[in-house]
């Protein structure tokens, strides 16, 4: 690990100065754990989302066996299995997708793919993954605590989330708003790092048009996530005193089963205002960063230049303003002023628009291209497939009448979990594919990569795409059981038990990942700094991994945008971001066969 | 070449799912069969670009896989026709969804002025159904008037209410090809009054009151669920609606009794304060 | 929800604004060779564009309880509370502090050390009494029996002083840092960015608190209606 020496200030340039005023680690609990470095910061963010993943995965199973066989397991009732699903359903967005996306693939990405040493405010940075860590211990402790965690669902509704109708309202819907309050804390922290580094630390010649696209993708989805974040941490405070200090925010006048309680005058609708007021931008603020990657992966292994990258920037930043002015489509059936439906179902379909053009865009890279089909690009076609699917089921449920008979039903289940469930997950794998041997210096192994692909990829569109059907015959969401009903034949028991084998055969090849995360770190092949012939800055450090300073002496300049794969007239199918024009060598382009 | 494969099977699969499942939405009951045209409408939109955008990446991955002898890949940074050409036909597609979906909801939230008012009102874990008895009107209602005697919070000095005809855990009965407004109101969470072969569904929130309207169109039992968590008990709150010919309806109606038997009935002062 | 999707519409010109001088038209495959960057922001120190977003998720969290505080004001069962005298001295003491602040930065900017000491220690003794001052008020309702918990209004009231009032914490920590440092280190100019920061911190908490005090005494409200008449 080579630092940038302090004595070498005075010879380096002057724009370099500032740069070099980094947080030297001095010991090894400076370095590996109490570490300023963002690449640090970022396999910690990294690894503790995925640990939490594989936990929330874990209850997912749980939930799953006792849908498909309702019954059998005595030990998951209604009661707990309302837990699992809240649990499950708030550390999946929260705690992991928000958690990798963002403090994960934002730490590493965005200063290597600007070319700056390191984020503006290390310390703030640090500060933000412990915040994020105590809010995970704090959301696990729940577990332990009496009565549990919160059974309220992710949305946690009141007055049933505080209310002794509703598991885990002793103390676990308290751990629940606390965890989310420290969470919002450190991300703001973080997140005022992702946001200025790409404002105030691009390297020379680093203009915004010749960014990445996950670059752009993270920094509006962070920018979105400061401004909807406070929505919940406003509701959760607001909350929180109406459980502990008996206020009315949100509190009408009731009667707790048979008991009225001293509550009165509060609006429930107020908190789903505000819940969703976050709620909805956090849709965007998980599949922007998701957009921006998926863009990179397909360029760099389809060889060709991301199509209509222009286009592709508006369209992330026009989703990125849309996304706060359709928060009540989440509301069409919930009561509200039903005038509102007119303005939000317009808002919303209109979305689907810039939607639209940034999947044109991806297919449109593909057409005329050299497709090497990686793991990483695996993982981004079904990314594409599975997205425009899950996409394409919102256009159902953001137009109003549409979502009536639709709303609190398994469609809407199937359509969240196809298109920012398994959707950006994919996106994760395909990075994680990706980005791997620039962070270890090695390859993760091909064939179990597609192994693993193939089954994540088939297995959860199979389990997700018949569960739309589930909803249009009337089987409502967050029913432990459907027991008898009328329109409910045994044939839709039978696809519920289908489901189940198949989520659990899906959840346990996630093992596989696992497994070759961690056997590549020492048995993987040798990858050299760019095995992915690839423009973007991150590939170009002089050395791999990218010891701390990222850059060695000297910061790179940029010439080019990022895409300039199979320039015409070029000798070789790609040129870095850092190359100067004159060192760009010129000829007959060669015969494609380096990579296979 | 699998890859190519696995995309068009998921393509032409899905379809073929779509055609051959046999869950599918339950025969209608209500007048709401616009509900079901404007979904059959968006079904076909988003099937077409489904199978167009899937079909398209297959015909790619196959054609522009990386070979030995590779054709030019193609530098073009942008296409501003293709692009705007694409959004145009994009915008469109989406107007043809939302513009018949929005006309259908104003009819949705307009109700007829004939229509008959029914309360529905939950609680942890049962539905109760108030009827407003020969004057029309149903009474006032208040959290604080609940109790064991009163059990849906009727206001006592409220004329109107007296007649109010009250079913607790029971059926609802709606007499068919008649329009009713349903007022919902809860007692304690949010819940949500959902008979899947009516189409129409809406939120009951404790503090205030919301409405729905629908016109049943054929007699029958339907079951009802409960659609917005409301505990543990949420999965079990289930009820009946039984859509009637008008005569049947009557003769349900006259077995019930009042809120308050006449002898009762507090002699109406002034109803207007 | 109004106020908060004003206050991010006001955002969201800014950031057009500023997009704008970005050449986000331009075609990046174009041009190869070094481009100097252009735009406003280039040469602003990185913690005055940090404290400027963090400000920004500062003001969308006010702007969103002032819209929560709307929406449930419009409910049935509000009733105001009586605005306690202290508030206006309070609402002075915040904008003494805010000039003290100001003389400090000039003072810095001017290299001279014991004026702009002179500043920042009478902000911190201004924001202190401030601090002061709102707890009186808590105690005076407390005592005239408006507790947190009667009434919304009561609620809001109390949550809406004591999220400013630790975001004024937060500010007073800041200063005593600042003027220590400045205290210590040889000359003004080093402190000079640390006490624009903290100025730029305080005026806009004084900023939210015009507008919490104008809500909370319901002037605000008669501002619109009349705003409202007007345009009718």
């Amino acid at each position: 690990m080579a630092d940038v020496p302090l004595d070498r200030v005075a010879e380096t340039a002057a724009t370099e100065v500032e740069d070099l005023t980094l947080h030297h680690p001095h010991s090894w609990l400076t370095r590996y754990v109490f570490s300023q470095d963002a690449k640090t910061i970022s396999i910690q963010y990294t690894v503790t989302a995925l640990a939490i993943g594989f936990i929330a995965l874990f209850l997912s199973w749980l939930m799953r066996l006792q849908l498909g066989f309702p019954g059998t397991f005595a030990f998951i009732d209604a009661a707990a299995y309302y837990q699992l699903i809240t649990m499950h359903g708030m550390m999946m967005i929260v705690y992991v997708l928000t958690a990798v996306l963002l403090g994960g693939f934002g730490n590493y990405l965005i200063p290597l793919m600007v070319g700056a040493r390191d984020m503006v405010f290390p310390y703030a940075n640090m500060l933000s993954y412990w915040f994020y860590l105590l809010a995970v211990v704090i959301l696990l402790a729940s577990f332990f605590a009496p009565g549990g965690p919160t059974g309220a669902g992710w949305t946690l509704y009141p007055p049933q989330a505080i209310l002794s109708g509703t598991p885990g309202q002793e103390s676990g819907i308290i751990l629940m708003l606390v965890s989310l309050i420290v969470f919002i804390a450190g991300f703001t922290m973080g997140g005022l790092n992702y946001v200025v580094t790409v404002l105030q630390g691009r390297t020379r010649g680093m203009t915004l048009m010749r960014m990445p696209l996950t670059v752009w993708g993270i920094f509006t989805a962070s920018v979105m996530a400061l401004l909807a974040f406070p929505a919940l941490f406003v509701a959760s405070v607001m909350m929180l005193f109406d459980k502990i200090f008996g206020t009315s925010f949100f509190m009408p006048s009731l009667i707790e089963l048979g008991t009225p309680l001293d509550y009165g005058g509060g609006s429930p609708i107020l908190f789903q205002h505000l819940f969703w007021f976050f709620g909805h931008p956090e849709v965007y603020i998980v599949a922007l960063p998701a957009f921006g990657i998926v863009s990179d992966l397909i360029a760099t292994h389809a060889r060709r230049n991301i199509f209509g990258y222009r286009m592709m920037v508006w369209a992330i930043l026009a989703i990125g303003a849309l996304s706060f002015v359709v928060w009540a489509h989440h509301m069409y059936v919930s009561g509200m002023n039903p005038w509102f439906g007119f303005f939000f179902a317009t808002t919303t379909l209109i979305i689907a628009v810039p939607t639209a053009i940034k999947v044109y865009n991806w297919i449109l890279t593909l057409w005329r291209g050299d497709i090497h089909l990686t793991v990483p690009m695996l993982f981004a076609l079904g990314f594409i497939v599975t997205f425009v699917n899950g996409g394409l089921s919102g256009l159902f449920l953001g137009n109003v009448v549409v979502d009536v008979p639709l709303s609190d039903t398994m469609f809407v289940v199937a359509h969240f979990h196809m298109v920012m469930g398994i959707a950006p997950v994919l996106v994760i794998f395909g990075a994680i594919y990706h980005w791997y041997p620039k962070v270890t210096g090695r390859m993760m192994n091909e064939a179990l990569g597609k192994l693993h692909f193939w089954i994540t990829f088939l297995g959860t569109y199979a389990i997700f795409f018949p569960m739309h059907y589930l909803g249009l015959l009337g089987v409502p969401r967050r029913y432990h059981e459907m027991g008898e009903a009328s329109f409910f034949p045994a044939s839709a028991q039978m696809l519920n038990a289908y489901i189940t084998v198949l989520a659990l055969v899906v959840g346990a090849a996630q093992l596989l990942f696992l497994f070759n995360l961690i056997w590549s770190i020492r048995h993987g092949r040798e990858a050299g700094g760019n095995p992915w012939r690839a423009t973007s800055l991150e590939w170009q450090t002089p050395e791999t991994p990218p010891p701390h300073g990222n850059w060695g002496r000297e910061q790179p300049t940029v010439y080019r945008w990022a895409y300039d794969y199979n320039v015409p007239g070029v000798a070789q199918d790609f040129i870095p971001q850092n190359m100067p024009p004159e060192a760009v060598p010129l000829g007959p382009r060669p015969a494609p066969g380096g990579m296979s | 070449m699998y890859v190519a494969l696995a995309l068009f099977v998921i393509a032409i699969g899905s379809v073929v799912f779509h055609l051959l499942s046999p869950w599918w939405w339950t025969p209608i009951a209500s007048n709401w069969s616009y509900i079901d045209h404007t979904i059959t409408i968006t079904f076909w939109i988003t099937g077409l670009v489904f199978v167009a955008v899937v079909l398209f990446m297959a015909w790619c991955v196959w054609r522009y896989r990386h070979r030995p002898q590779q054709a030019e890949v193609l530098y073009e940074p942008e296409n501003r026709r293709l692009e705007w050409w694409l959004t145009v036909v994009t915008a469109i597609g989406v107007a043809a969804m939302l513009a018949p979906g929005l006309y259908v909801w104003r009819q949705f939230i307009t109700v007829p002025p004939d229509a008959d008012e029914v309360e529905i009102v939950a609680q942890q874990w049962q539905w109760s159904y108030r009827l407003p008895g020969p004057d029309g009107r149903l009474g006032a209602t208040a959290i604080r008037h609940v109790s064991d005697d009163n059990p849906l919070g009727l206001d006592p000095d409220d004329p109107r209410g007296a007649d109010d005809v009250m079913v607790q855990g029971g059926e609802l009965h709606l007499p068919v090809g008649r329009p009713v407004k349903a007022v919902l109101r809860s007692l304690d969470v949010l819940h949500d009054f959902y008979v899947p072969e009516f189409r129409a569904k809406m939120d009951l929130i404790p503090g205030m009151v919301t409405y729905f309207w629908l016109t049943p169109t054929r007699t029958g039992t339907f079951e009802v669920l409960c659609a917005e968590m409301c505990g543990v008990g949420h999965a079990f709150m289930r009820g009946f609606v039984v859509v009637a010919e008008e005569s049947d309806y009557r003769a349900w109606l006259e077995q019930q009794q009042p809120a308050r038997p006449a002898a009762q009935r507090a002699v109406p002062v002034i109803a207007e304060r | 929800m109004t106020a908060a999707v004003a206050f991010l519409v006001l955002l969201a010109a800014l950031a057009a604004w500023w997009l704008y001088g970005q050449r986000l038209m331009s075609r990046p495959w174009l041009a190869a060779g070094i481009v100097e960057d252009t735009g406003g922001l280039a040469h602003m120190p990185a913690a005055k564009v940090g404290l400027g977003v963090f400000l920004a998720v500062v003001g969308a969290l006010f702007s969103l309880f002032l819209s929560a505080y709307t929406m449930r004001m419009q409910l049935a069962d509000w009733s105001a509370l009586p605005v306690p005298r202290i508030l206006w001295v309070t609402t002075l003491l915040i904008l003494l502090a805010s000039a003290a602040l100001v003389w400090a930065v000039r003072s810095a900017r001017r290299g001279e050390k014991e004026r702009a000491l002179d500043g920042l220690l009478a902000a911190t003794g201004f924001g202190s009494a401030f601090l002061g001052g709102q707890l009186i008020a808590w105690d005076e309702l407390a005592g005239s029996g408006y507790r947190l918990a009667d009434n919304a209004a009561n609620s809001f009231f109390y949550v809406l002083t004591g999220l400013h009032g630790a975001h004024i914490l937060g500010g007073l920590v800041a200063l005593v840092a600042v003027t220590v440092k400045l205290w210590r280190s040889p000359d003004a100019a080093a402190a000079q960015l640390p006490v624009e920061l903290c100025a730029l911190y305080w005026h806009f908490l004084a900023l939210v608190w015009l507008v919490l005090f104008a809500v909370i005494t319901g002037w605000a409200g008669d501002f619109l209606a009349v705003c409202r008449q007007l345009l009718s």
